[in-house]
């Protein structure tokens, strides 16, 4: 009930003119990031960053959420009226989608998309609203044990789950680690791996790497394909609406499951791109006509669409409740806390309870606008696609300058943008996932500074990481999801072992 | 009701999808993989000279990047290895000549771009950028680029100048008119 109530004066804070109006510019923001190719959530919400630096962190929180529900939309409207997929997460939408387009059903496919999208959001933001009080007030007893376990735990499950080659993953964790400690170590105050250049001495900005790898790494890769498009549009009645609607009720199963299977993969680092796919294959598995999917049905919408947004949504659980991010776009959220002096964290509900509660109200608040907004103007972001991709590209470029400019002031760090938007592209051509370098950059100095913050607590030994229950079960947890391929593997060949015997005997 | 018109887009100079491949995937993981590596031992040189060692109070300020190296040095090492081993992965191509004819397209300009904003400030550099990128790349009448790419800067120049107070480097047209 008090999760209730501070709710309650959350929607009181986010109901000023201002902020409504920030709300509505951020989701068109969003929709147009969404929609255009060659940006996606993450980009979007990196490049517009800068417009933010200079508001209050409440109307900056909401405007960049609300770009973030907004590419979330605008992904769908790309994948079913012209079969490309806006974001990487939307390519099981175009299943389905794409062929009801093609049968003149672009309108259902688009309500349902929308609709889906919007159940998925809804049930990610009440778990946020009731869980994430509880976890943050958990976690305040947290010492820099805890919470150095907390990150061995995120680290170790991005290696032990991922699904690319180990190797490459440890790289891109390794490497993002180790740029985190460039510059200025804060708990001696010695110079580390600058080589006497200047400019490193800041350390390599989290946000200027994001605008780098996520804007320009994508301008470069969307130019290699072919750009030439075809689609369809359309235009959502209320006829259409209300036909899709009152179906729903027949789909609640596939709604529940798929809600639930994005918000657990969005709170661990499953992500949802693989929350999608999944959310898609187990409705076509369980469905009594299997082979009546990828051909236009409709619940091969409902379910990709309702699993991806419940994924991106449950993302900003652990980000709010324990300052980890569950998404590359969570991450960037993350950064932008810190550019706003807010520390990330438990401390968060305590120390900025209107900043939270009006973030949470948002999430609310902006899903719902924003549902009406596409409902209502699909056609005007459709014709978006019209605009040539050479206008659009030598903008991103320049925005995306901007932003890597803005946060610190320095002419350098559009530099290190460009080359990190070379490192990208390369990363991508050969298969080295950017997701775990980005979470080691954000949270690489935290995780160094917890450590030997335990370090100097217990006099430099290492066993206080076991010291007690909960430390112990978090750090064991690590290491058992470090090494989860290998241990699975064995359980595999113990239980073939144990198999015949238990039939023999 | 659905209103079926259709939306299309052309795209002139698309890539060719015949066109010959300039190298394989797997001789540029190989150069990912060597570099990283070289990185690594850059890396790990320099952390042991801060100090690497394990003090009475915990790590001192090298000791984590050291190991960190070590272990991107030894994940670059496998990545080499497991090339060596397995000969047929990575065989298909990076890019083809007509992709890397349009990276370049977007590439050049944009550090060309960085390189006038350190001396006619971003927003005279924004403009020529799009200008230039749309006449030539895109194929779009002239005084559309000239136009797009003026009403863009400009709007840029009053939404961060102005509006939101976010300073961008400046040249000499700025100074012209007191910015």
């Amino acid at each position: 009930m008090e999760a209730f109530s501070l709710l309650v004066h959350g929607f009181a804070v986010l109901l000023t003119w201002k902020t409504l109006a920030l709300m509505m510019v951020g989701l068109v923001l969003g929709i147009f990031v969404g929609v255009l190719p060659g940006l996606g959530g993450p980009n979007g919400v990196a490049i517009l960053l800068p417009l933010t630096f200079t508001m209050d962190p409440t109307s900056a929180i909401v405007m960049l959420s609300c770009i973030y529900w907004g590419a979330l939309f605008g992904g769908a409207i790309t994948s079913i009226l012209f079969n490309i997929p806006g974001e990487a997460w939307s390519v099981a939408t175009t299943f389905d989608g794409y062929p009801m387009a093609q049968q003149g059903q672009a309108a259902e496919a688009l309500t349902a998309a929308f609709t889906s999208s919007f159940i998925g959001s809804l049930f990610a933001v009440l778990l946020i609203t009731f869980l994430a009080p509880g976890i943050a007030s958990f976690a305040l007893q947290f010492g820099p044990p805890e919470f150095f376990a907390v990150y061995l735990l995120t680290f170790c499950s991005f290696v032990g789950l991922g699904r690319e080659a180990k190797h490459k993953t440890i790289i891109s964790m390794a490497l993002g680690l180790l740029l985190a400690g460039v510059g200025m170590d804060t708990v001696s105050g010695q110079l580390r791996m600058t080589f006497g250049f200047s400019d490193l001495l800041r350390g390599i900005n989290f946000l200027v790497a994001v605008i780098g790898l996520f804007g320009i790494s994508e301008i470069l890769l969307t130019m290699e394909e072919r750009l030439a498009l075809r689609g369809h549009s359309a235009r959502i009645s209320l006829h259409v609406l209300w036909n899709v609607w009152k179906d729903l009720p027949r789909y609640w199963v596939t709604l529940l499951r798929s809600s639930a299977i994005g918000a657990w993969l969005g709170i661990t680092p499953g992500g949802a791109i693989a929350a999608s796919f999944m959310g898609y294959n187990l409705a076509k598995r369980f469905s009594k006509d299997p082979e009546s999917f990828g051909k236009g049905r409709i619940e091969g919408v409902f379910a990709p669409e309702t699993a991806a947004h419940a994924s991106g949504t449950a993302a900003l659980l652990p980000m709010l409740a324990l300052g980890i991010p569950g998404s590359g776009t969570a991450a960037i959220l993350l950064g932008g806390l810190m550019v706003w002096g807010l520390n990330p964290g438990p401390l968060l509900f305590v120390e900025h309870k209107d900043f939270v509660w009006g973030l949470i109200a948002s999430m609310y608040l902006g899903n719902i606008v924003g549902l009406v907004m596409v409902l209502t103007t699909v056609p005007v972001f459709a014709a978006v696609l019209r605009v040539p991709f050479a206008a659009i590209a030598p903008m991103i470029v320049v925005s995306c300058a901007i932003g890597a400019y803005a946060i610190q002031n320095a002419m350098f760090d559009i530099w290190l943008m460009l080359l990190f938007g070379v490192v990208g592209y390369v990363f991508k051509k050969v298969g080295i996932p950017l997701a775990p370098f980005t979470l080691a950059l954000v949270l690489g100095s935290r995780a160094e500074d917890a450590f030997r913050l335990a370090m100097i607590g217990s006099g430099g030994d290492l066993r206080v990481f076991w010291s007690n229950g909960l430390v112990g079960s978090i750090t064991t947890l690590a290491f058992v999801l470090l090494f989860w391929p290998v241990i699975s593997k064995a359980f595999g060949r113990v239980s073939e072992l144990l198999q015949p015997a238990k039939r023999t005997g | 009701m659905s209103s079926e018109t259709e939306i299309a887009v052309e795209d002139p100079t698309a890539p060719a999808e015949d066109s010959p491949p300039v190298t394989s995937t797997r001789v540029v993981e190989i150069a990912v993989y060597l570099v990283l590596g070289l990185l690594a031992l850059l890396l790990a040189f320099d952390n042991w000279r801060t100090g690497m060692g394990w003090a009475s109070d915990g790590p001192q300020a090298g000791y984590f990047s050291f190991y960190l190296s070590v272990i991107l040095a030894g994940a670059s090492l496998y990545g080499l290895g497991s090339m060596a081993f397995n000969p047929s992965e990575g065989r298909e191509p990076f890019v083809t000549r007509d992709q890397l004819r349009r990276v370049m397209q977007v590439f050049v300009p944009t550090l060309l771009f960085c390189f006038f904003t350190q001396w006619l400030g971003l927003y005279v550099a924004s403009f020529l950028l799009i200008a230039s990128f749309m006449w030539m790349v895109g194929r779009i009448a002239l005084w559309k680029s000239l136009l797009t790419s003026f009403v863009f800067s400009m709007v840029m120049f009053v939404t961060f100048e102005i509006a939101f107070d976010v300073i961008m480097p400046k040249g000499p047209v700025e100074a012209l008119f007191g910015y």
